[in-house]
């Protein structure tokens, strides 16, 4: 059944979202730390213990993959719902300081990459 | 006319799943047939997206009432529930392998962002600890500015600034991130864990990745959860002190 999927999906999600929650009200912010991340994690583990035991049917899966396949165009109804005209007009230190953290950010990538990546690219 | 505002209000998110349908069909068929794939349909789409944000304030095109369905289908609970769903295709081993490099990568992305974001706001006239950080705190991520900013005081000036700038951190990443990816070996899931702890802003690791390569996007977005909350732990800490600690210096 495809909402087998979905609901695994969406407890993953939910103790994801706690376990985030938690974490952010130890270390005293009222917010999500790491609940995506956690969700993930969850997720994997939950889709191997179940290969492991069979338990896995083709439509199980799909119930997951539907909202997988979905992500692009959430993420295009998310670029649409942005306040860009906030992020343009707010003067010029905005617009530098994004700009430059970003561009930082970039320029890094390939040198934090070769940690543990002794073993050859894969 | 007052019938149709009506049902495709009141169905709101099914109003915006067509719509965003269209818009994909437009920017696949502009990718195939203009373009001739020279860029992914996904990153036109993403950028008509924000080309009609731009009709709007506050949310975006959602500011008005016919298309409030897209803000719902682009909220945080739908984005992070269908990022979720993308570890599916996630490799368990290959992110065990990146966690050493991805942790190093969130404690530098952080650093680096704030204290940047914080030199420049100095060079730019800024002079008490509490802009400073603020909005070195939004150069992290536009959740992070606010957050700081209230913890510390800042006015509401510096808070607008601060969530400008994270902001544009995130339309620069959805942006130029598919550009920019074969310059800094962003192919493969190693490198999206460290693009994800590095950059940490969600949506634009998300949006970024996307318009590269979709399957990069749970290595990603792995990461860049973390960045935030990181982001508001340090930032108003330990980040505010040294800060401080420069400004009585001077």
């Amino acid at each position: 059944m495809i909402i087998y999927g979905v609901a695994i999906l969406s407890f993953c999600f939910l103790m994801g979202k706690l376990l985030g929650y938690t974490l952010g009200s130890w270390i005293g912010i009222d917010g999500d730390v790491g609940g995506v991340g956690f969700a993930m994690l969850l997720l994997m583990l939950i889709n191997l213990w179940m290969k492991r035991k069979g338990w896995v049917k083709m439509e199980t899966t799909q119930g997951i993959l539907f909202w997988s396949s979905m992500y692009l165009p959430i993420i295009v109804a998310m670029a649409a719902t942005r306040n860009v005209n906030a992020a343009m007009s707010s003067g010029p230190v905005a617009a530098v300081v994004g700009v430059a953290v970003t561009l930082i950010g970039f320029a890094m990538v390939k040198v934090i990459s070769k940690i543990g990546r002794e073993h050859g690219p894969d | 006319m007052d019938l149709i505002e009506n049902i495709l209000i009141k169905n709101g998110l099914l109003f915006a799943f067509l719509l965003v349908g269209l818009l994909m069909l437009v920017s696949n068929f502009v990718s195939k047939t203009l373009l001739k794939g020279k860029l992914p349909g996904v990153a036109i789409a993403i950028f008509l997206g924000l080309a009609l944000a731009t009709l709007g304030g506050e949310n975006g095109i959602a500011d008005y009432s016919l298309f409030g369905g897209v803000a719902l289908l682009g909220g945080a609970m739908f984005r992070d529930f269908s990022v979720v769903a993308t570890a599916m295709g996630a490799d368990l081993d290959k992110i065990k392998q990146a966690g050493l490099a991805g942790t190093v990568a969130l404690f530098i992305g952080v650093l680096c962002s704030f204290f940047v974001g914080a030199i420049i706001a100095f060079c730019m006239g800024f002079t008490d600890a509490e802009s400073l950080t603020t909005i070195g705190a939004g150069a992290c991520t536009y959740i992070v500015g606010p957050v700081t900013g209230g913890a510390l005081g800042a006015s509401s000036e510096v808070i607008a600034i601060s969530i400008a700038a994270g902001v544009v951190k995130t339309l620069v990443a959805t942006v130029a991130t598919p550009f920019l990816a074969k310059y800094i070996g962003l192919d493969n899931p190693h490198s999206a864990v460290v693009f994800g702890g590095l950059i940490g802003t969600t949506s634009g690791v998300a949006a970024g990745l996307a318009a590269t390569d979709v399957k990069l996007v749970p290595y990603g977005a792995m990461t860049a959860t973390f960045y935030t909350g990181l982001g508001c732990l340090l930032c108003p800490s330990i980040f505010y002190f040294i800060v401080r600690f420069f400004v009585a210096s001077l």
